[in-house]
């Protein structure tokens, strides 16, 4: 199986895999986890606060989200969200549904890393004359989102290899891409493995990433 | 007219009645010391008075202005707020900020005065506490006297009509303590309206204009200093003060 052609198919498909990565893997995965962690942060507040009504349809989100698969939302969202009306490309579609499946998850991170922070520092806040909402953006999500930070880092890792489902939406991200060459070839697991090489690449820069973050992050003297 | 004062107020949790109807007066420049044993209702009446927690029922009056503690707006205590300091027990000084961002951020963000004008205020008052040089620590890198001292400079920071203690030396050794209580009694030296919820006799002894007693929710007995220390009047006070004598 391996011989001089397989290497050959190899070198050659490499950049073609690559730039789908970076061309929509990455892309795929950056934005839904900047939107994913957008949506978090608000359903967490809502969750802290315990305001009344939007708190209980927070937890209804975050029940059916976490509990069905990603592919059966990428799926109910590629069929169902044209009988709404809503024509929008594959990738689009792609981006929602993983920030919307990822900001359950996420959501759940950030209450507990809140609600982590002591009480104290919100009565202290308000002892200085602060009001909830500016306790929240100088005190509470900073403390909170150190906390969370490897577990968010956790979730954009899962989210970069989750990216390959898309590929039952017909978004050609790498892994469709690989698909194609190898169909092309006839020679499938050598160019899966290289694939598989690919994500591991990634994954291997991102969590090199999150150490340095996490340093950044960790200079307020907690453990210095 | 006092500076603050309050009336019949009353909390409980649950079934626990922690205070049963307690009147206090603060005049400009009093320094109000109120002792008693654990559970007493020292505290939680510290807290009321600031809205920690919120009492049941009672009055308040604080600079002119009258206020219905079972009904008071979330406006009224914002503007309440905003002319006081509370030092907690276990300094409460925020992580993530360095000790001229823990004193600077009353300032700059609840009273939106230039950042500029707010480090030169936060300046002065670490200097009071014998704090600059800390000025870019965090928290975590201050034994429990400096992060006290810095808690109380951001208290300080905002010009309070009043400073609010809540046991500020229960969590320090007898050094730290003593670090502590000399800055608190260079305030009161230069008239900074207080009250100290302490278990400091000698402190309380040597600074306070005004003593209050507490047991079970109530006010049992409560004088000028000298008269409280020198003549008791209650049974219940005299044996508090012969049991913290030893």
């Amino acid at each position: 199986m391996f011989n001089e052609k397989t290497l050959e198919l190899l070198i050659s498909s490499f950049p073609k895999i690559l730039e789908f990565g970076l061309k929509v893997t990455l892309p795929l995965a950056a934005i839904a986890f900047v939107l994913s962690t957008v949506i978090a942060v608000l359903v967490a507040m809502v969750q802290y606060a315990k305001t009344p009504v939007l708190s209980q349809i927070c937890r209804i989100y975050i029940w059916i989200i976490r509990g069905t698969p990603l592919l059966v939302q990428l799926m109910v969202a590629f069929y169902g969200l044209p009988l709404l009306g809503i024509h929008s490309n594959p990738f689009v579609m792609a981006v929602i549904v993983f920030s919307i499946n990822e900001g359950a998850y996420s959501a759940e991170t950030m209450r507990a890393a809140m609600e982590a922070v002591p009480a104290g520092q919100l009565e202290a806040g308000y002892c200085v004359g602060m009001n909830y909402m500016q306790i929240m953006w100088h005190i509470i999500l900073p403390q909170a989102f150190r906390t969370a930070f490897p577990s968010l880092f956790n979730a954009l890792i899962s989210m970069v290899k989750d990216t390959s489902l898309a590929s039952s939406i017909t978004v050609v991200e790498m892994f469709t891409r690989t698909k194609q060459i190898a169909g092309q070839s006839y020679n499938y697991l050598p160019l899966y493995i290289e694939v598989a090489l690919v994500y591991l690449i990634f994954c291997t820069v991102l969590t090199f990433i999150q150490k340095k973050g996490e340093k950044i992050l960790g200079s307020y003297g907690v453990r210095k | 007219m006092a500076l603050l004062e309050v009336k019949q107020i009353k909390k409980a949790f649950g079934d626990n009645g922690v205070l049963l109807g307690i009147d206090l007066t603060v005049e400009k420049g009093d320094v109000v010391s109120i002792l008693g044993p654990s559970g007493s209702g020292k505290t939680t009446l510290l807290r009321c008075i600031n809205f920690l927690e919120k009492a049941d029922g009672g009055h308040l009056s604080f600079e002119g202005k009258e206020y219905d503690l079972s009904g008071i707006t979330k406006a009224e205590i914002a503007e309440i707020r905003k002319k006081t300091g509370f030092v907690f027990q276990n300094y409460n000084l925020f992580a993530n900020k360095t000790v001229l961002g823990n004193v600077t951020l009353g300032l700059t963000s609840a009273r939106k005065v230039s950042k500029a004008d707010a480090e030169k205020k936060a300046m002065d008052v670490l200097k009071k506490v014998g704090m600059a040089e800390f000025k870019d620590y965090y928290p975590s890198q201050l034994s429990g006297g400096q992060q006290q001292r810095v808690a109380i400079a951001r208290a300080l920071a905002t010009d309070p009509s009043i400073i609010f203690f809540d046991e500020p030396t229960s969590a320090l050794d007898p050094q730290l303590t003593a670090e502590v209580l000399e800055v608190m009694r260079e305030l009161a030296n230069e008239g900074m309206t207080m009250i100290v919820v302490t278990h400091e006799i000698s402190f309380a002894k040597e600074v306070s204009t005004h003593v209050v007693f507490m047991a079970d929710g109530n006010v049992v007995e409560e004088g000028s200093a000298a008269e409280f220390f020198e003549h008791p009047k209650m049974d219940r006070t005299k044996e508090f003060l012969r049991l913290t004598e030893n």
